[in-house]
């Protein structure tokens, strides 16, 4: 297949265009499948939206799934709702809690599938920003296609949207496409989508440092020294006060008529509700995860050693895993200021690199990942789904080098396997395994085919680490349900998986630390520039 | 990537697209007294793990015939009893004698699906793993690419894993019987054959290639040396593999004949429902059923099945080659979907499957007449509600067939292997086929959006399913002459060549 250059492009393209449309029949399929309460969340949204006027939007509490969401997703919600009255009028009445008619299930879904195009746009657009110069013959082996694949397939993106049902394929597109803007140089732009993004979905705001510290960095200054540091006279006002402009622009568009309707304190205590408790009803495998289970394990073995009277000790303790608030017994418990200021320690030298070693759309993106996994790591009641925050931005660095192919491997695998508790009806146990297994077999064999030149992609420890996963799963879904403890302690095989997947996940972000503050600087900067 | 983890990513895709597919829902699901055939399948566990063996096929108080009395082979019973088996492990009330008919439950439903992907994952896909990796003269993607192509059919899938059969185990044994001849395990592939024939009396369709196949083996090896050595082997593992099969029932004539006459109910007339074959077809300008006495109907479609597929056996007893002999079980099941006796519109996957093992051969009518063929079912498919997955499952083959064996580029004479056919005064341009399967494709398009939104005339109420099978009957005879064509046509010398690598 000696073909030329631009036949060569034609065909990459025909084959992203069959992958889009691969999976976007695929999730067509996964229609009949199980949805969460998140389902009734967006239906309840689209009522709110449509019935009522734009000053009870964040008032409105029929349904206990208030909308806490950003405005501007409540603006999408509202106009989804105005193709929804098509569909089926009776899932836009407020009162018709837990409404579920064929044409509902039909439109939500096909609306997800819908706005994914977006993000099928955005993974095309930052495939463009990946050279293909080694000019391999073979397509499957193009670093674009292997990061194509490994965005539009994503496992985790696939069963949270398409079978658990939320909208973050077009969010993560938003947010994909910012990422391409920026390495594009388009930065006015980027940070324009970006801010749209972060009134869609304040999640997104874990992430925000990056952003803040690259724009700065890269777009307000104009000049640098030879080592890549900046000279501090070049800073361009003209440029600066643009991209506030059109920040708050954004910000004004979405937060400005609530704040003119006065109810801003309002819309602030729906997005931020820090009554919940620090870790989810199943624990993300965070840090705040093995603290628990060192706490859990302590408190075991005071009691049977007699260290503990265990007459002081709550009783909630020790249903923990299951119950919301978790008081800690032995450990000091933790509040939301404390996980924050574990938050901000953390990301910080991810910034501080970013500001100091200067890598271009590289740095940005390794400091964006160490931003998005700094916060699973430490936040306050994280989702177990924020995981993908990390993923999905860091499958673009996994295709560029074989250090962070490595790294990429373990958080996907052991990020994706977490997201298993998400799905516990038996019909869609199949589904997840086999798309599992589909996901990580191809990200195992076309990253390792992408570097097969320049060595193995895990040590065996590794390699150990992620095997166990596979007698983990056996023993939580078909081994431990079978055993007298599973009536006892049902969450026995939550926690293990929990606990299990934080090793990994703490560990890539370690290692990309290391990684990310052991690289040498300016290798990268002089082409950039 | 290396070819085994591109193929381990086919097959799980495969398997996703089935398990998905299964979601959806059954035939005959709430809909009393007769449901459809899942709860025929389940009454067979209800049968067989309830009653002596010696009663399965005949009527009694306990076993009315009328309710989906048992009507395939020993095989198909000894496999309902090991589901049943297994049901009552989990739930007796499952299979419970009398009380549990029309017994419908969302975990019920799972394990009878669980069944169907067992059987498939045991029986079906690994012969077709190892079919097309045995495939020769093809690179490794290639291989791969067939693999996937055939493990998305959706005919097959919509059958098996929406409206609920067994068709994979009988096609899988079918396939395996066809890999062992491929790889010169004659016996091996003898034995699997009958066990596809024991499975499901419809697999008479692939009979005669298979018997003129190893007869036209023998004779070429002479039949006074090893050609007859090999003849009384297969035979031998025919006879012994039929016995094993019958065993149970050969204790008593009367067992065996009443079996016999479960298999082939003659008394149910030329065709059911609208099938898309020939005889469905011409009842719309005249009512055979109503001229033509049940004999003579039996007789003439006898005869004409006879004429339709006698080319190609003849040809394959002559010139025993391994591409012959697929394009042999292509024409002579074709022929006998046509114009045989009493035929489904679901034993179209019995041409099906053969005409997947030709992909690699001829990819772009082979695609094309496999979603003409999952076209033809589709007025069940609606009656089962599995719109949705019939139109997904099929975008989907359609996107796959285009993109990995690009099929839309393979339009040429030579590729379609009409380039030796010379008729005079008469030329193929590939123009025309393309335009036609455009047309064709746009039909199909049109035929399935009116018959799910429109509804018919009163007057004709089955007008949508006549006209699908019309068109269906129309396309299946140009496939028909098109196969026998290339067939025949292919010339001596390349079936040497063939035969030799």
């Amino acid at each position: 297949m000696a073909a030329p250059r631009r036949s060569m492009d034609s065909s990459g393209r025909c084959w992203f265009l069959a992958l889009a449309l691969g999976v976007s029949l695929l999730k067509c399929l996964l229609i009949p499948t199980y949805y969460s309460t998140d389902f009734e969340v967006h239906r309840n949204w689209l009522a709110i939206t449509h019935s009522l006027p734009v000053s009870q939007w964040y008032y409105e509490e029929t349904s206990q799934w208030t909308l806490d969401y950003p405005p501007f997703f409540s603006w999408f919600e509202y106009a989804l709702s105005h193709v929804a009255k098509y569909f089926d009028r009776e899932m836009l009445v407020t009162r018709n809690l837990n409404y579920s008619s064929n044409a509902t299930v039909l439109f939500q879904r096909f609306s997800v599938i819908f706005t994914d195009i977006l993000f099928i746009y955005a993974v095309s657009e930052c495939c463009k920003t990946i050279d293909n110069k080694k000019a391999k013959q073979n397509v499957l082996e193009q670093p674009a296609f292997i990061l194509a694949v490994l965005l539009l397939w994503n496992f985790g993106l696939l069963i949270v949207d398409h079978i658990h049902f939320q909208y973050n394929g077009f969010l993560f597109g938003l947010m994909l496409l910012s990422v391409a803007r920026l390495s594009q140089k388009r930065y006015l732009e980027g940070a324009l989508l970006f801010a749209v993004l972060l009134n869609l979905k304040h999640i997104y705001l874990y992430v925000a440092p990056a952003y803040g510290v690259y724009l700065l960095r890269s777009y307000c200054f104009t000049a640098f020294k030879p080592d890549g540091s900046v000279r501090w006279h070049s800073f361009s006002f003209l440029r600066a006060v643009s991209l506030a402009l059109i920040v708050c622009f954004v910000f004004a568009l979405s937060l400005g008529p609530f704040i003119v309707l006065g109810q801003l304190p309002q819309v602030l205590s729906r997005l931020f509700p820090f009554k919940r408790g620090l870790c989810h009803a199943y624990w993300a495998p965070n840090f705040w995860a093995l603290y628990n289970a060192v706490d859990k394990s302590l408190l075991i073995i005071g009691m049977k050693f007699k260290f503990l009277d265990a007459d002081k000790i709550p009783t909630a303790s020790m249903t923990g895993g299951l119950v919301q608030e978790f008081q800690h017994t032995v450990l000091p418990t933790v509040t939301p200021l404390a996980t924050l200021i574990c938050t901000f320690i953390s990301i910080m030298p991810s910034v501080f690199c970013l500001w100091f070693k200067p890598r271009g759309p590289r740095g940005f993106l390794q400091c964006l990942t160490l931003c998005a996994l700094s916060s699973f790591m430490f936040g306050w009641h994280v989702h177990e789904k924020a995981i993908l925050l990390a993923i999905l931005p860091f499958s673009l660095l996994s295709v560029k080098s074989r250090k962070e192919a490595g790294i990429y491997l373990i958080l996907a695998t052991t990020g994706h396997l977490s997201l298993f508790p998400l799905l516990f009806t038996t019909p869609e146990f199949p589904i997840k395994i086999l798309l599992m297994l589909l996901f990580t077999l191809y990200s195992f064999s076309s990253l390792k085919t992408l570097f097969r030149k320049e060595g193995p992609l895990l040590n065996w420890p590794e390699t150990l680490y992620l095997t166990g996963l596979v007698p983990l799963e056996v023993i939580c879904e078909a081994v431990y349900p079978l055993t007298a403890w599973n009536e006892r302690l049902p969450f026995i095989p939550l926690l293990l998986t929990s606990v299990y997947c934080a090793f990994g996940i703490s560990y890539a972000w370690l290692r990309l630390y290391v990684t990310v503050l052991t690289e040498p600087t300016a290798v990268k900067q002089r082409k950039d520039q | 990537m290396e070819t085994w983890s591109l193929a381990a990513l086919s097959v799980l895709l495969g398997l996703v697209v089935r398990w998905s597919v299964s979601l959806n829902f059954y035939s005959g699901a709430g809909k009393p007294p007769l449901y459809g055939d899942y709860e025929a399948q389940r009454h067979w566990q209800e049968i067989t793990y309830n009653l002596p063996i010696n009663q399965w096929y005949f009527n009694t108080s306990d076993n009315n015939l009328q309710y989906w009395g048992l009507d395939y082979p020993p095989l198909t019973a000894y496999h309902s009893f090991l589901c049943a088996y297994i049901a009552n492990l989990i739930n007796p009330d499952w299979i419970a004698l009398n009380t549990s008919h029309g017994y419908e439950s969302p975990t019920h439903k799972l394990f009878m699906r669980t069944t169907v992907f067992i059987a498939d994952l045991i029986v079906y896909i690994p012969g077709l793993v190892l079919y097309c990796f045995c495939l020769k003269e093809t690179s490794a993607n290639k291989k791969v690419s067939i693999l996937l192509c055939i493990l998305l059919y959706p005919g097959l899938i919509l059958i098996d894993y929406g409206h609920f059969q067994y068709n994979a185990v009988s096609l899988g044994f079918a396939l395996w019987g066809v890999l062992g001849l491929s790889c010169n395990w004659h016996l091996l592939g003898s034995l699997a054959f009958c066990l596809a024939l024991n499975y499901k009396q419809m697999e008479l369709y692939h009979a005669l290639p298979f018997f003129c196949y190893l007869l036209g083996k023998c004779f070429k090896q002479g039949l006074n040396g090893r050609g007859l050595a090999l003849l009384m082997k297969v035979a031998f593992t025919v006879v012994a593999s039929f016995a094993l099969c019958w065993l149970p029932f050969l204790t008593d004539l009367e067992q065996i004949l009443e079996v016999l006459r479960r298999l082939f109910p003659v008394d149910r007339g030329l065709f059911e429902d609208k099938v898309a074959n020939v005889w469905c077809s011409l009842s719309i300008l005249l009512k055979i059923k109503r001229i033509l006495s049940p004999h003579t109907q039996l007789l003439l479609s006898f005869a004409f099945t006879v004429l339709a597929l006698l080319p190609a056996c003849i040809k394959l007893t002559l010139q025993p080659t391994l591409k012959g002999f697929k394009f042999a079980l292509v024409n002579c099941s074709l022929a006998f979907f046509l114009f045989s006796f009493q035929v489904h519109e679901k034993s179209i996957l019995l041409v099906s499957m053969p005409v997947c093992l030709i992909i690699n051969e001829v990819p772009f009518v082979s695609t094309w007449f496999l979603l003409v063929s999952t076209f033809s079912m589709l007025p069940l498919l609606l009656k089962d509600g599995l719109l949705l997955p019939y139109i997904v499952t099929t975008l989907t083959f359609l996107l796959v067939s285009v993109t990995v064996l690009s099929v839309h580029e393979k339009t040429s004479e030579e590729a379609v292997g009409l380039k030796k056919v010379r008729f005079p005064g008469l030329r193929v341009w590939s123009n025309t086929i393309s335009y036609s399967f455009i047309v064709s494709v746009i039909m199909m398009a049109v035929l399935t959006f009116t018959s799910a939104t429109l509804i018919p005339p009163v007057r004709f109420p089955d007008l949508f399913p006549v006209l699908i099978s019309c068109v269906s009957c129309a396309h299946f005879m140009v496939f028909l002459i098109y196969f026998n064509i290339v067939y025949l046509w292919d010339s001596q010398n390349e079936g040497n060549r063939k035969k030799t690598c």
